[in-house]
């Protein structure tokens, strides 16, 4: 192949190319992806070279899973539709949950305020503002039961974006889940628990990193005894794209995380096919199609042989990499944002191509607010048309064997490892996140593309090209203070009804185990059963742990 | 004329810095001066840092929809300091409603996701001269 292929090349390159190129050059662009990696003019059997197909690609649902973790893709069963939503209070999110289900959605994703993100009540000095803004406001386990309310947990999956309090929130959703009678060995959902790149890129710490290890091996432990089928952390480079990253540095440090939280476990003496199997993914699908498809594929190959050959796990359950897939908000614009529907149309298309596990679709007013419910809606049909219409569910992995797909998803594959070999040398992704290494590989990252669209290298529609000046406004949500003077208010009520010293010796009996070395699910079971609130059950692993603060660098 | 001294800050509880890391190295490269607060600073701890910094300006980085608690009590407390002739300069995702309301209580400019750098970079340049050329 090697000699007829090159010699076929070299001759169309001179009989073909050359004259074309005379005739009518190339546009005087830089053929780079979004990440800035040069992308070739043609892709042949030549850029292969070195590939085996049985080795590296393989067939779906085969290791080391390229091509998918199932063998029927989505012939089998679609992805899971899957919108992130919370505003106001519980009531109102609680009404956005049962339209989006109406409208066919298939599972439930919880957006928490910042003040229930960062583990504070309403009341709190930093809380002025933010009460129910970005999030639903979930105070305590009263607002759980609001939140939830009509909905049956042992029905439905639900995710839940939260990541230092996440133990105390999963807690709640425990407790809610037994009042309702349903058996925690049934239940299903993920919370996302992934602190790491909350030091790399979102910033929502509380603690320092190996106390906040600490909760998350602790989840681990209580899961694999208690609720077998929930998935106890979504492993995330959302927030690491989002930040500004390449896709290369999502893959990267993403995985690299995935494989500290194995790390910990095993070191903490559970046995890596318990733990590992409930670890779940989530990737940004941004606007470079084919290099988010050799991502994601990349991402469930490098993932199988990390599991296999470095943490010697024995079950196929614990190689296979499941993730949730986000399109890029960061994409998104204010200027004629009608076109944001498109950007997230082929986000989504390129998620599905990648063969993600669930989705969620941005709405077409997200640079400008939290999204109405008929963006909302909006952006779930375009999940269906994608699944329904277009015929992409036809086949597994169509672009699998493509030249130049494949040679992108070794690139990433390659590039990644080049990363783990970096940070491994470092002494893993907690020292290098205390050395700054990915928070400034981010920040570099970003200033780099932002630099390109001033510089007009990259083209925005509707920002540094084609730009309309007369652009009728979109209707947009508008979150008042209400929110916050009603969850003020039932703080206030809950305060004077509660058994207030039944949440003081709870809250100290969790103040004491976190000074040892048991299970903290359990003390912050009793916490939540005893209705104290985020901002407490936080403050007293406060009081232990303190608070992490990062040096800001720029 | 001396550089001109810009504080950045992230203010509330929100903790996504791209926009304010990538701004303050805009205005570093255009020749200003930078301090830059990190997260989760009160308007006090802004203020303070203004002052001490004896900053020409100061950019408020709010995506988090608390803006129209945070500047207000930033203007506040800069009169009550004696700064009002601080250039204060808000980027993020503000509303439309609420863009003549943070006029009103003094910020000067505000700008929203898509503003070219160089636009902040100008903006600022036209409106501090005057003080940076008094001190």
């Amino acid at each position: 192949m090697g000699v007829t292929a090159e010699t076929a090349r070299q001759r169309w390159e001179k009989e073909v190319l050359e004259p074309a190129l005379k005739k009518a050059p190339e546009r005087p662009v830089q053929f780079t992806t979004i990440s800035g990696r040069p992308v070739n003019r043609l892709y042949t059997p030549e850029d292969l070279q070195g590939l085996d197909p049985d080795r590296d690609i393989a067939a779906p649902g085969v290791f080391p899973y390229t091509r998918g973790i199932h063998p029927t893709g989505y012939r089998g069963k679609l992805w899971t539709m899957r919108q992130f939503a919370g505003f106001g209070t519980p009531e109102e999110t609680n009404e956005r949950y049962k339209t989006l289900l109406k409208a066919g959605g298939t599972g439930l994703s919880v957006a928490f305020d910042l003040p229930t993100l960062m583990g504070r009540d309403p009341d709190h000095p930093l809380s002025l503002g933010e009460v129910g803004k970005c999030g639903v406001s979930i105070v305590s386990l009263a607002d759980m039961e609001r939140l939830f309310d009509g909905v049956t947990l042992a029905d439905i999956t639900t995710s839940m974006t939260i990541n230092s309090p996440a133990s105390m929130v999963f807690a709640m959703y425990l407790v809610v889940a037994e009042k309702q009678g349903a058996d925690w060995k049934a239940l299903s959902g993920t919370i996302q628990n992934d602190i790491l790149k909350e030091f790399i890129a979102q910033k929502e710490y509380i603690y320092p990193p190996r106390e906040s290890m600490r909760l998350i091996t602790d989840v681990f432990a209580f899961c694999s005894r208690e609720v077998p089928r929930w998935n106890t952390v979504s492993v995330s480079g959302y927030h690491i794209r989002e930040a500004g990253s390449t896709a290369l540095q999502e893959l990267a440090f993403t995985l690299r995380d995935g494989m500290e939280y194995v790390q910990y476990g095993i070191d903490a003496g559970l046995d890596v096919d318990d733990f590992s199997p409930r670890i779940s993914f989530f990737f940004n699908s941004h606007s470079d199609f084919f290099e988010e498809i050799a991502k994601f594929r990349a991402a469930r190959k490098l993932w199988a042989e990390v599991m296999r050959d470095r943490f010697h796990a024995r079950h196929e359950r614990s190689w296979k990499l499941r993730f949730h897939t986000q399109t890029a908000g960061v994409s998104l614009t204010a200027q004629q944002p009608y076109n944001n529907v498109v950007r997230t149309a082929l986000q989504a298309l390129a998620a599905v191509m990648g063969g993600t596990n669930s989705l969620h679709t941005n709405s077409l007013d997200e640079a400008l607010a939290l999204p109405t419910a008929e963006a909302a809606t909006l952006a779930l049909r375009t999940q269906q048309i994608i699944a329904h219409e277009s015929g992409v569910t036809n086949t597994v992995d169509p672009f699998g064997g493509s030249y130049f797909v494949e040679r992108l998803t070794l690139d990433m594959e390659r590039g990644a490892k080049d990363y783990f070999d970096l940070i491994d040398r470092m002494g893993g992704m907690v020292e290098a996140i205390e050395e700054g290494f990915p928070q400034k590989e981010i920040a570099e990252a970003a200033y780099r593309f932002q630099q390109a669209v001033e510089r007009r290298e990259k083209t925005i529609v509707g920002v540094n090209d084609f730009v309309q000046d007369d652009e009728p406004p979109v209707p947009i949500l508008y979150i008042d203070d209400a929110t916050a003077q009603k969850q003020l208010s039932r703080l206030e009520d809950l305060r004077k009804t509660r058994d207030n010293d039944r949440v003081q010796r709870s809250l100290e009996a969790l103040r004491e185990t976190a000074r040892g070395q048991g299970n903290t699910m359990y003390p912050l079971l009793d916490c939540v059963r005893a209705y104290a609130t985020v901002g407490e059950m936080c403050d007293a692993l406060r009081d232990v742990w303190g608070e992490y603060e990062e040096v800001p660098l720029i | 004329m001396r550089k001109i001294r810009v504080v950045i800050a992230k203010p509330g509880l929100d903790g996504h810095d791209r926009g304010a890391k990538v701004i303050a190295r805009a205005l570093r490269d255009a020749g200003m001066e930078v301090i830059y607060t990190g997260l989760r600073q009160t308007p006090e701890q802004v203020v303070s840092a203004a002052l001490q910094e004896d900053a020409d300006v100061i950019g408020l980085s709010i995506l988090s929809g608390a803006h129209m608690h945070i500047c207000p009590r930033v203007m506040e407390l800069l009169h009550e300091k004696g700064l009002d002739d601080v250039l204060v300069v808000v980027g993020g995702i503000i509303p439309d409603v609420d863009i003549p309301k943070l006029h009103d209580v003094g910020v000067k400019g505000i700008f929203l996701p898509g503003t070219p750098m160089q636009q902040i970079i100008d903006f600022i340049n036209l409106n501090v001269r005057e003080r940076v050329e008094q001190v």
